[in-house]
């Protein structure tokens, strides 16, 4: 298909995704059938939800190897939020085997986190914070330090590997918000609610050839 | 380090704003789409609908207006009011609001709470408590009880553990208004907030009483809340969203400064 895929496998309303992208005038469609995810220029992976149910509805729908198979292929891919979780390779969440397109694991959040001062930190982390670039990367192509970003989660993913770790946030500890490899890239707050700089962030991905470095 | 949040809140009736909205340069709006999508670029983090409409059969007149909002506005927005079933809720969400939020329905019946958030997640379902203070007694240990049916109804139900119930069936923010500050422009309750606030998982959204910049820094730090809700001090055009966050961000508070 031609424009950006929406991954539909059952986690979350994807249609805030698609009312973004069509602001943007951006063509995307909502799709759930693994071969038309395949043949598609991009692809965006979103999601909310528990990873148990989300890892459980992708296997049985074939999505799961769908995704890796256009990972493979070198098409640029954008996960959000639970689809910046479930490419690692497990989840503190239901304990689950995940995707494994990145190596490491997904964590929740320590109880009793504080902040400098000793305030109690409430989970899930909700609203809006800064995200600290470690590497340039083309999808942050025009964003600023002190942009805000909307989040909503109490997971979160820890990559093994340094060099995927594109950015970081800090809420009674400092997590990483942003994850790349090659033509993979995901966040963990939601693009198409973070006003401007979300919306830049969609139209960087809509451009981005896949090579992951600027 | 997250940012504290302050959030217009909008009254609408049959597809307009129930007050006339007057900004500075003297505009007088009715059309809550406008309205959202000036204060989406002011730097509103976030926005609440509340549906007054009485009739049953005008309902579909809201869910356009939600509809053209999402069009308009990519921050979240929640919509109240009228909301009674699951089914409620799945419209209002597909039409394109982050979250619901539930008040006097809940009061009646809990599992809505439970439904919602099993269907949708915890972080779509809010819990709107309108809240009285009248000390503390037999069955209202907190001094604090929940009224319902925009003020008419005392349920003998105890805010503190009302709150606490509607967390654990999964609720996941709590809007928690105070009648005895609302419309006074005098200040939020503070000691409601904080009880509140400190005493639950979820954030707490202040609202109520807000008249000047000094309030929302007072629950913002001594209510201990995590967002606060605004209403005629931006409608009526005394400030704007980015003069309240500026006043904020000289006295210490952390709020979302660029957009």
């Amino acid at each position: 298909m031609e424009g950006i895929a929406i991954v539909d496998y059952g986690a979350g309303n994807l249609t805030s995704v698609q009312r973004a992208l069509k602001r943007l005038n951006i063509r995307s469609e909502i799709t759930k059938d693994p071969s038309s995810i395949i043949k598609a220029d991009r692809i965006i992976f979103p999601g909310v939800g528990a990873a148990g149910r989300a890892m459980q509805t992708l296997r049985i729908s074939g999505i799961d190897d769908a995704l890796r198979m256009a990972f493979k292929k070198g098409i640029p891919i954008l996960g959000i939020c639970l689809g910046i979780q479930i490419i690692m390779e497990r989840s503190d969440e239901d304990g689950v085997e995940c995707l494994g397109i990145i190596p490491g694991e997904v964590k929740r959040f320590p109880e009793d986190l504080r902040d400098k001062d000793g305030e109690r930190l409430k989970v899930p982390h909700m609203g809006w914070n800064r995200v600290s670039l470690k590497r340039s990367h083309p999808l942050f192509e025009g964003i600023s330090p002190d942009h805000e970003f909307y989040f909503v989660h109490s997971y979160y993913p820890c990559p093994r590997e340094k060099e995927h770790i594109i950015g970081e946030t800090e809420y009674g500890i400092i997590f990483c918000s942003v994850v790349a490899k090659d033509n993979f890239a995901a966040l963990q707050f939601h693009p198409e609610k973070s006003g401007r700089p979300g919306l830049k962030i969609l139209e960087n991905f809509s451009c981005w050839d896949g090579q992951s470095y600027a | 380090m997250l940012s504290k949040r302050i959030i217009p809140c909008l009254d609408v009736r049959d597809g307009r704003l129930t007050k006339g909205i007057k900004f500075k340069n003297n505009i007088d709006i009715g059309d809550p789409v406008e309205v959202a999508e000036k204060y989406y670029e002011e730097g509103a983090d976030e926005l609440v609908f509340y549906d007054i409409t009485a009739s049953y059969e005008k309902r579909d007149i809201m869910i356009d207006t939600v509809r053209r909002v999402a069009q308009r506005i990519f921050i979240p927005f929640s919509v109240g009011g009228g909301i009674r079933t699951v089914d409620d809720m799945r419209r209002v969400l597909l039409a394109g609001a982050e979250k619901v939020s539930v008040n006097s329905a809940a009061v009646r019946d809990p599992e809505i709470v439970s439904q919602g958030a099993e269907k949708f997640g915890s972080q779509c379902i809010v819990l709107g408590m309108d809240v009285k203070k009248v000390g503390k007694k037999e069955g209202i240990p907190s001094g604090y009880e929940i009224v319902i049916d925009g003020g008419r109804t005392y349920t003998g139900i105890d805010a503190l553990e009302w709150a606490r119930k509607a967390t654990e069936l999964g609720a996941g923010e709590i809007c928690l208004n105070s009648i005895d500050a609302d419309g006074t422009q005098q200040g939020y309750e503070i000691e409601l907030t904080r009880l509140i606030s400190t005493n639950v998982e979820v954030p707490v959204i202040a609202s109520g009483g807000a008249g000047r910049p000094e309030h929302l820094l007072e629950v913002l730090t001594e209510g201990k809340a995590d967002a606060a809700l605004i209403a005629s001090m931006v409608h009526y055009g005394m400030y704007t969203i980015y003069e309240l966050k500026r006043f904020l961000s000289e006295n210490g508070i952390k709020v979302r400064a660029k957009w």
